[in-house]
């Protein structure tokens, strides 16, 4: 069954008012998770858990948000920014996610507006439509 | 009062006048604060959740989901506090608990517990487990089997 991508997006922003606790016009789709949204490291997992009960998915840890080993390995990241294999890796990690922008100056704390709504939308689009 | 290990868990708390914050809170009328509801659904479900994977973590009350309140809790009331496992990770779980004194609702509380072991990696803390101390284990051996018989003990 096909699910379309509006229907998916609403129901991403239903998880994200009752798990952020924010208003339904805050979330536009390039309001960033923690920058706008206020989102702390345990909402990542409270989002994943909702996420997976709203839509009957699994969501394999470290898929939707990066994982912190990849942040803390001397192999992917040079004073403070993700070289090119880190970046490569992340690419890789996070299909969803549009890194036109990062790329030009991956520094780790920029790292968190890589988290918008609209990336949580196409990920959760592509799981629910994929196969 | 009731534990199914990994589902539920239900926990008395009597709300009593001789509790000293509540003649503060208020003064001539005593009320048990929202905070201290929250609490006392956090140590049920805090048991709850250390128990379904057998107090291996500690468990850390990490974030207050949502927390409303219909009614008061004033002394005199018994208070049944249940709480439901909802998800159960290796990182951390979910819970949505209930209040209610005879059939009064009180309160609907849903937490989020960390298992700060298995998702601080990288961070130090300390070796013993000083969530669930050995005093404590010892009271819920104590009390479990009287959950899980239905027989109070002695």
């Amino acid at each position: 069954m096909t699910i379309s991508q509006e229907e998916i997006c609403t129901k991403v922003r239903e998880t994200l008012v009752d798990a952020l606790g924010v208003d339904d016009d805050e979330i536009t789709d390039d309001a960033t998770l923690m920058g706008d949204l206020g989102a702390e490291s345990i909402d990542f997992l409270d989002i994943v858990f909702r996420l997976e009960k709203a839509f009957g998915i699994k969501i394999p840890r470290e898929e939707l948000f990066p994982p912190e080993n990849l942040l803390n390995d001397p192999q992917y990241v040079t004073n403070g920014r993700l070289n090119e294999s880190g970046l490569e890796k992340l690419k890789e990690q996070m299909p969803h996610v549009d890194f036109t922008e990062f790329a030009k100056d991956p520094d780790l704390n920029k790292m968190p507006d890589l988290f918008r709504v609209k990336s949580i939308c196409d990920y959760v689009g592509n799981k629910v439509n994929a196969g | 009062m009731a534990f199914e290990s990994g589902r539920r868990a239900v926990a008395i708390k009597n709300v009593s006048l001789a509790e000293e914050h509540l003649a503060d809170h208020f003064p001539g009328f005593p009320v048990m604060p929202a905070s201290l509801l929250i609490e006392a659904m956090a140590q049920t479900s805090g048991i709850l959740v250390g128990e379904a994977r057998h107090f291996q973590e500690k468990v850390i009350l990490a974030k207050v989901s949502r927390a409303l309140f219909h009614e008061l809790a004033r002394p005199g009331d018994q208070l049944r506090l249940e709480a439901v496992i909802e998800n159960l990770t290796e990182e951390a779980a979910t819970i949505s608990g209930t209040i209610r004194c005879e059939n009064r609702l009180i309160g609907e509380i849903s937490l989020m517990f960390s298992h700060i072991d298995k998702s601080q990696a990288g961070v130090e803390f300390p070796q013993e487990n000083f969530v669930f101390n050995e005093s404590f284990m010892s009271l819920l051996q104590f009390y479990l089997k009287d959950a899980q018989t239905g027989v109070p003990n002695p």
